[in-house]
């Protein structure tokens, strides 16, 4: 389809996803009505300019299912992500919404080459987190075979790997790489494999870790993008020519903003992505701002595609990290500090990957008034610390205990993240 | 009796235990005992000085963190017997040693104990006729 075409399809559906919401979500409604706007303002997808943002605090803030357009009673799956106050981004789909996801699943593997004679091993979590269940339905959709084996077990992933010949691996890139060694490890000769493709997302990874992955593992290594708000997995993914990652952009619309001044910027600048979804039914979104920061590429790709191309993402626009995974703000450390009188609130974390996979070091400051000359004391003051921090945000960190005043005082927030891994 | 220590919490790092010692050289503080407990990723070090209180001051000013602990002293021939019968007597009463170092002068051991109560050990140990030291006696020596 031609860019017109593409235009012109994307036109109708931004305007029927107005109305369904501004008829069945107060929230956005009010939003609307707040800025002059009714269903009628919004007639071509140059429109959308009008429009609201919306935000992960708006998500927060109408938690658990405010923000829904549809009953319950068309609900047919809900999945989560870790959020910041201990409350989860929650997202609901239709059956239809699982079948556009299916949809936009079964392009990206297609455009990473896999077919129905293809035995999928999905190593992404299965659960409230989409990664698993959304390769596992695409998988389904192209008539592959699918093989829901989820996160971890490194030793049964390879077994199954080599047993039923697995020919595309679907899982994180550090979990990749990781795999890589393990498999180097465990004496089975590559041309036991049948491995030849793998779908990676779920986190930032560099152009070397690429290399790496696709000369230790001799696969070719395919980028994929999505966020749970927008879909989960689906959101765009790369063809074979890998250069940037095509949107499915008549399900979901890009827009690059200027995350300051909050300006669309022209097609070709850096800023950062906001979708608005024009087909979801369940939870339809207006202008989301994702925070990630990337460029769009309008021009036909080499591969024959029209649709538009996002480069990887450079950044955030603001200051979440993605560990294993799992998205983390510093807010989430600071409130379990703040709760732990015997420690101040002064602290650094530090994000580094390791054998390619990443580690989360906290270090803060003893507390004066609490150094009670006791080993055992402060030892057990950094476990109970370490196993608050663990239980909160669902990830392993070593915790450090340090000296007064040896982390450097700021108002910004950007001191108190040190990220040495390199994208 | 009881004896001033100052405890000082210390990252492992190389450098900081010379910086303490430096800070209170300064001031020509005189150190009659050093301990350091440590783990992999901390230590606590220990120290008995001429002046207790103006080199907490001293080590506050330079952004250490350091406190006042109080421990005992014992002064016995230095004869594994003797340290013996000291740890013996506290156990005999339940008092726990949180943890005790030790050094020589001549034929005398200077025994430092951390004990979970100061004024029964003091009193234990008197009535066995050991002999306690006083700050002042430590600082002497």
């Amino acid at each position: 389809m031609d860019r017109d075409g593409i235009r012109h399809v994307q036109s109708e559906r931004l305007r029927e996803t107005v109305e369904r919401v501004y008829f069945n979500v107060p929230y956005y409604r009010n939003k609307m009505q707040e800025a002059g706007l009714g269903p009628e303002s919004i007639q071509t997808i140059d429109d959308i300019k009008k429009l609201p943002f919306t935000t992960k605090t708006d998500l927060r803030d109408n938690y658990p299912f405010g923000l829904f357009a549809v009953p319950m009673s068309e609900i047919v799956r809900v999945h989560a992500s870790s959020g910041t106050t201990g409350k989860p981004t929650v997202v609901g789909y239709t059956r239809n919404d699982i079948a556009t996801w299916s949809e936009v699943m079964a392009r990206t593997l297609t455009a990473a080459g896999a077919n129905r004679n293809d035995f999928i091993q999905v190593a992404y979590g299965y659960g409230l987190f989409t990664g698993g269940l959304g390769l596992h339905y695409g998988g389904e959709k192209i008539g592959a075979s699918v093989i829901p084996i989820s996160g971890g077990n490194t030793v049964r992933q390879i077994q199954l790997m080599h047993d039923f010949g697995s020919t595309v691996l679907a899982c994180t890139p550090s979990y990749a790489m990781f795999l890589a060694e393990a498999i180097e490890e465990s004496g089975i000769k590559r041309e036991e494999l049948k491995l030849r493709v793998g779908v990676f997302g779920a986190e930032p990874w560099t152009e070397n870790m690429r290399r790496e992955i696709e000369d230790k593992l001799s696969i070719k290594a395919i980028d994929i993008y999505g966020l749970s708000e927008v879909i989960g997995p689906g959101v765009a993914s790369e063809c074979p020519v890998q250069n940037g990652l095509h949107i499915n952009e008549d399900h979901f619309y890009p827009e690059i903003l200027d995350p300051k001044t909050l300006e669309v910027l022209p097609a070709g600048s850096t800023g950062e992505l906001v979708f608005t979804t024009i087909t979801k039914e369940g939870l339809p979104l207006i202008r989301y701002r994702t925070r990630d920061l990337t460029r769009l590429h309008y021009e036909k790709c080499s591969c024959g595609r029209t649709m538009v191309r996002m480069e990887k993402c450079l950044g955030r626009s603001d200051d979440m990290l993605i560990i294993r995974g799992v998205n983390l703000f510093p807010s989430q450390v600071e409130s379990v500090l703040l709760e732990m009188s015997e420690i101040k609130p002064h602290y650094l974390l530090i994000v580094d990957r390791i054998n390619n996979l990443d580690t989360l070091e906290l270090k803060v400051e003893v507390d004066e008034a609490f150094f009670q000359d006791k080993i055992s004391q402060l030892e057990s003051l950094r476990q109970k610390l370490q196993n608050n921090l663990e239980n909160s945000l669902g990830l392993g960190i070593k915790v450090t205990l340090v000296e007064p005043k040896m982390i450097e005082r700021s108002e910004g927030k950007s001191k108190r993240v040190l990220d040495k891994r390199k994208f | 009796m009881i004896i001033h220590q100052l405890s000082i919490f210390l990252e492992n790092k190389s450098g900081r235990l010379t910086e303490v010692l430096e800070v209170l050289g300064e001031e020509n503080i005189r150190i009659t005992a050093l301990s350091v407990a440590d783990t992999t990723e901390f230590g606590i070090l220990r120290l008995i000085v001429s002046d207790p209180a103006r080199a907490r001051e001293l080590l506050k000013e330079h952004n250490f963190t350091v406190n006042l602990t109080e421990v005992i002293s014992v002064s016995a021939p230095s004869e594994a017997k003797y340290y013996a019968k000291v740890l013996r007597i506290l156990s005999d009463l339940d008092i726990s040693v949180e943890y005790t170092y030790a050094f020589s002068v001549g034929d005398k051991s200077i025994i430092i104990l951390r004990c979970s109560n100061s004024e029964d050990a003091i009193k234990a140990l008197k009535s066995h006729e050991l002999e306690l030291l006083k700050a002042s006696d430590l600082y002497k020596i």
